[in-house]
């Protein structure tokens, strides 16, 4: 076990702790509206996401069933996840996705769902950076949506977490989902984060500590001085990897910079609304006291610009280390290990910096807000993009891209050589055309170097916004703060 | 949703730990509006070369091994929610998967959909490894009532867990949505007590 690890056994009073609640259970218990006899909890979900491809088959089950969709206006549909990233006006060219397209409108239109972002929509993009930006996600809320980083919206004090497709059904039909409450973990970062490192780096860096089932089985929340100080697009980027550690979910208790992020936003609460939703946010917080499953504890001054090596998230390193050696690796893990640095073309012990980069992906609920265009087009800014690497500059959102506009961004980013795409999931899961060869390297800031994943073949190389900027730059992997 | 009661089964042995939803299912073939078809797919990378041919060192294209457990290394079906990933498991014929640790998304969605998750001791899954290799005949027996599972070449059991729920509802064949569903006034009511 880690040092700063404490494993909390003194299990908790069915009368609640005497110690207080923590942020998840004030959420978690004001949602419940029934429990299963020894089965798990029936919840009520506030706000549902829904996308292209988890939901045909859902769709599919209310009618096999004759159901109509119970509370119409807590979805919010959004096409994102198999759409092409250039030419949105013209019809798409493959026609199964086309037909997946199809059959997403016209269920939206069957089951009378009034917020249907289709393609090309101004209010289109990835479904968890539309949420936030146009006021879908509220600290206090249960947020569901069929896709694993529906953790992003934890960043604003919710409990959101993604499900598959048969509860997509169960929310359409009844507003609820049946779950088993998870058990509760906090991971404290104290202190202040280096210069030069980005909020993806903070949460590769923990991925890299627990490893990928690290936080199976409970929801996370996120405290101390570092989280404290991140801006609401960096609380998405670290809670939007919650998943990648094996967690239900990520959270972290709203603040002023949470309102304020808020306010104002399409879909917020207005007026005496907004007033008691306040006075109500205030008070999510975890308790002082409240007891915890597990704790956590890192130095955020410890933290390295990062990257991955391997080919799932927990395979991470700061960015001038070595790859681990075999001895590293405990004896029934070394095939594992064995055959993903194979796939990847990398060596047990040897170091990255330096190593050519044929692709760069900027974009994904991870970090394809605005903030990750600034970030990155700072430091492109007056530079010119390395001749031998293709970058793919993607827009969370269209709200994202006109943004990038207004901003004077897209004016640096074209001086130094690059284009920017149309919004939507893209190189994160290459659905769509955007597919890295096999055998090819990205600096990809999505969440996941799973082998194929970017595209039969694509070798995936993790990083944040900075450490892709660099690589663009240089057409290497390069530490972007040398 | 099919009842299920006990099964023995010869087992198809995947030691391999961190199996990720994108190589249960890649993400390509998630372009299907229905639930059919994606057992053909199951694996597809490690299963076929790219020109579609059956690659021969992948345990799927070995006929020394079949049956309907999959037996799998440490956390399986970690990554995507797709419910796809337990359609292709599904439509493939398998009816459990054992491993020694499972991502807690798949496990819904496995249930949800027929398959039952069975989490197994590490020493317990070397085990079965072990036998299999020595004997492709090897099978294991589940009995979801009495929540055990027993390696039949050694003779040895363990119990699992499975929520208690969970099993009635494997066990009668019901689904979650017809719970919910009975339960429609109640939502109303809690709606109006925010
Ligand atoms: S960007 Fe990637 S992780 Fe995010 S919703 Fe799209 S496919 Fe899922």
């Amino acid at each position: 076990m880690n040092k700063n690890e404490v494993e909390n056994n003194n299990t908790k009073s069915p009368m609640g702790d005497l110690g207080g609640k923590t942020l998840f259970d004030k959420i978690w218990d004001a949602h419940v509206v029934s429990a299963v006899e020894n089965g798990p909890t029936q919840l009520y979900i506030d706000r549902h996401f829904c996308h292209e491809v988890t939901s045909p088959q859902a769709f599919n089950g209310l009618r096999a069933r004759g159901l109509k969709v119970f509370r119409p206006e807590k979805t919010t549909l959004t096409a994102d996840h198999n759409t092409p990233t250039i030419n949105q006006d013209q019809p798409v060219k493959d026609p199964v996705s086309k037909n997946q397209l199809d059959t997403f409108s016209k269920n939206a239109a069957e089951f009378e769902l009034p917020l249907f972002f289709p393609l090309g929509h101004i209010k289109n993009g990835v479904v968890h950076i539309i949420g936030p930006e146009n006021g879908f996600t509220h600290p206090g809320a249960t947020i569901v949506c069929g896709d694993s980083h529906t953790s992003t919206h934890g960043a604003f004090g919710a409990i959101a977490f993604g499900i598959g497709t048969s509860e997509v059904e169960m929310v359409l039909a009844t507003q609820c989902v049946l779950q088993s409450r998870p058990k509760t973990m906090r991971i404290t970062f104290n202190g202040k984060l280096n210069k030069g490192v980005t909020a993806k780096d903070l949460a590769l860096y923990m991925i890299s500590k627990l490893t990928t089932g690290g936080a199976t089985g409970y929801f996370v929340e996120y405290a101390g001085e570092a989280i404290r100080n991140l801006s609401m697009e960096e609380r998405m980027t670290v809670c939007n990897l919650s998943i990648e550690m094996g967690a239900r979910g990520g959270m972290i208790a709203p603040d002023q910079t949470t309102f304020d992020y808020v306010n104002g936003r399409e879909f917020a609460p207005k007026g005496a609304e907004w007033d008691k939703a306040l006075a109500y946010w205030k008070t999510l917080k975890t308790d002082e006291g409240a007891k915890f499953d597990k704790e956590i504890a890192f130095d955020a001054a410890d933290i390295q610009p990062m990257i991955t090596y391997g080919t799932n998230p927990g395979m991470g390193m700061g960015i001038q280390d070595t790859i681990p050696t075999l001895s590293d690796i405990d004896e029934a893990g070394r095939i594992s290990f064995q055959k993903s640095l194979d796939y990847m073309g990398f060596q047990p012990g040897e170091k990255l910096v330096g190593k050519s980069v044929d692709y760069v992906f900027l974009g994904s609920c991870t970090n394809g807000r605005i903030e990750d265009f600034r970030v990155f087009a700072n430091y492109v800014k007056g530079k010119k993009k390395a001749d031998n690497v293709v970058a793919w500059l993607v827009p969370g959102s269209w709200m994202v891209e006109k943004q990038i506009r207004e901003e004077g961004l897209y004016d640096i980013i074209t001086e130094a050589g690059f284009e920017l795409r149309q919004p939507g999931c893209s190189a994160c899961l290459a659905m769509n055309d955007d597919k890295v060869p096999a055998g090819k390297y990205a600096v990809s800031t999505s969440n996941r170097n799973f082998e194929g994943r970017q595209g039969p073949g694509a070798r995936t190389i993790l990083a944040g916004p900075l450490v892709a900027a660099a690589a663009a730059i240089t057409g290497k992997i390069t530490d972007p703060r040398v | 949703m099919e009842k299920f009661i006990t099964l023995t089964s010869s087992v198809v042995p995947l030691p391999i730990e961190n199996v990720d939803t994108d190589q249960i299912i890649p993400a390509r073939f998630l372009k299907a509006t229905n639930k059919d078809g994606f057992g053909d797919n199951l694996f597809a990378d490690w299963r076929y070369s790219k020109d579609g041919s059956p690659k021969a060192d992948f345990v799927l294209n070995n006929t020394t091994y079949s049956g309907s457990i999959l037996v799998a290394g440490k956390n399986f079906g970690s990554g995507s929610s797709r419910e796809h990933a337990a359609w292709a498991i599904a439509g493939y014929g398998f009816k459990v998967v054992v491993s020694s640790f499972f991502a807690d998304i798949f496990r819904n969605n496995a249930l949800n959909n027929g398959v039952l998750p069975v989490v197994v001791s590490p020493e317990f899954l070397a085990e079965v490894f072990a036998c299999v290799v020595a004997d492709s005949k090897t099978s294991l027996t589940i009995d979801l009532k009495g929540q055990t599972v027993t390696n039949n070449a050694t003779g040895k059991s363990e119990t699992f867990e499975i929520n208690v729920y969970k099993k009635e509802c494997l066990l009668n064949g019901l689904d979650d949505i017809d719970y919910l569903l009975s339960k429609k006034e109640q939502i109303e009511q809690f709606e109006k007590t925010r």
